[in-house]
């Protein structure tokens, strides 16, 4: 009788090790052929972001060629570095487009682009990609509304600390019922990407000796 | 496959269990998606296909999963090819997965597609089986799109909003304005809108039942005393 048992829990064991082993192998067949193709199409994603926030006349170089690269940093809720895209303008600094996480979305990472002109303005703020909830989280996309642009113009200097909030939690940014989760991570993280610009802003801007091609994959348009 | 399985099959799935009105399952992403028609109906449509394929996928390998281990073993499949599918959707079709990418992982925690396996295609032929999980992806899309319409238009006032994101900026002049100049009914978009919406639906669907039951009756009555006479 123990036999029998034993023998028929080992039998249903293997029988689940078996369907887990073609589970993980077609997951990792997968994943091998198709991570090159997303990497690729968020990276034109990207770019095709900062061409939003980027104004054209703020910058006169190859803005997504002139990169630097970024330590992890708690401000910028990374955990590897980063590339910063640098804009100038006769030879002088003038944008930068930091890429920074938000990690407290009310369902995993919120990335984001952002951009802030050389006197701590921002030129504006797009979600790059995100798992908030659909029709509740999902008006940070400027494609399904135009909420993330509340941003635009606005800087350290126009504001105390405490009005970085959600105006539910008494700041000065508005959100939408339903979710207050996704625009107070989204708030947080940009508070936290201006503070960071704040301090970092003349390392971040240092010419590097040689400009690195193999830094950004694509052609990048601006327009 | 036979035509009159064909039918049935179709019937059932669409009309007589759809997962919506019916069955109640899969509520959780049902209620949290239908504030639009568009939002719906492409949540529907991955649900169908997914659906579709699991049955496909499952049906075969039915007499090779052990009765105890099943339930786990049926799982792991799904969540093998919702990821599948939403990798090959990122990687080959961007534009679709920019509009339909954020509901698929939604479909896992969807109950009704371990539901229909565990009742349907685990007992039947792949080929009914794939059919039998497409008919009911298309009766929870009709529920969606419905339920999506009246909580939009009672909402926003519009129909049809962010049909842009799937068929381009052109697409723009096919939202309907139905209420001009509204100001937008918050509870229709939270969820309890979505419960009073879905609890009328399933009371009409109730209502047209109980008169196709009575028209039977009244129909088969005279014949009943005229034999008696």
């Amino acid at each position: 009788m123990r036999r029998t048992m034993a023998k028929a829990s080992l039998h249903t064991a293997l029988n689940l090790l078996f369907f887990t082993l073609i589970g993980t192998a077609m997951l990792a067949i997968t994943y091998n052929l198709t991570h090159e193709p997303i990497a690729r199409s968020e990276e034109n994603e990207k770019l095709r972001l900062i061409a939003q926030i980027a104004p054209a006349d703020a910058f006169d170089n190859d803005i997504v060629k002139d990169t630097a690269q970024l330590a992890a940093d708690p401000l910028l809720g990374n955990d590897n570095g980063t590339i910063v895209y640098r804009g100038r303008l006769k030879d002088r600094p003038s944008i930068a487009v930091l890429q920074v996480i938000a990690p407290d979305g009310y369902s995993g990472k919120i990335n984001l682009i952002i951009a802030i002109h050389s006197d701590g303005k921002i030129g504006g703020v797009r979600v790059v990609s995100h798992k908030e909830t659909p029709g509740l989280g999902d008006y940070i996309e400027i494609a399904r509304n135009n909420w993330i642009t509340v941003f635009n113009g606005t800087s350290l200097e126009n504001g105390k600390d405490s009005d970085w909030k959600v105006k539910k939690d008494g700041g000065k940014f508005d959100y939408m019922a339903g979710a207050t989760i996704t625009p107070r991570a989204v708030v947080k993280a940009v508070h936290k990407a201006l503070q960071y610009f704040a301090q970092h802003r003349e390392e971040m801007f240092k010419p590097h000796p040689a400009a690195k091609a193999d830094a950004v994959p694509g052609e990048g348009d601006k327009k | 496959m036979t035509s009159q399985e064909f039918k049935d099959i179709l019937y059932n799935g669409v009309w007589k269990q759809n997962t919506g009105l019916v069955q109640l399952l899969g509520m959780c992403p049902i209620l949290a998606v239908s504030s639009s028609v568009v939002n719906g109906v492409s949540l529907g449509l991955a649900t169908a296909m997914v659906m579709a394929l699991s049955g496909a996928a499952i049906a075969p390998i039915r007499d090779f999963v052990p009765n105890e281990a099943r339930i786990p073993v049926f799982i792991l499949i799904i969540a093998v090819l919702v990821t599948v599918v939403q990798f090959s959707m990122n990687a080959w079709m961007y534009d679709l997965y920019v509009v339909l990418g954020i509901f698929i992982p939604l479909i896992v925690t969807n109950c009704i597609v371990l539901a229909r396996i565990e009742a349907f295609a685990s007992k039947n032929p792949p080929l009914q089986s794939a059919l039998d999980g497409f008919a009911m992806g298309l009766g929870l899309t009709a529920v969606l799109a419905v339920l999506g319409g009246i909580r939009e238009i009672f909402g926003h006032g519009t129909l049809l909003s962010g049909i842009d994101l799937v068929f381009g900026e052109a697409a723009k002049t096919m939202v309907i304005t139905v209420i001009p100049n509204y100001h937008g009914f918050l509870l229709a978009i939270l969820p309890p809108g979505a419960f009073i919406a879905l609890g009328l639906l399933i009371a009409g669907k109730n209502w047209l039942n109980l008169r196709a039951e009575q028209k039977i009756r009244t129909e088969a009555a005279p014949v009943a005393a005229t034999q008696a006479a």
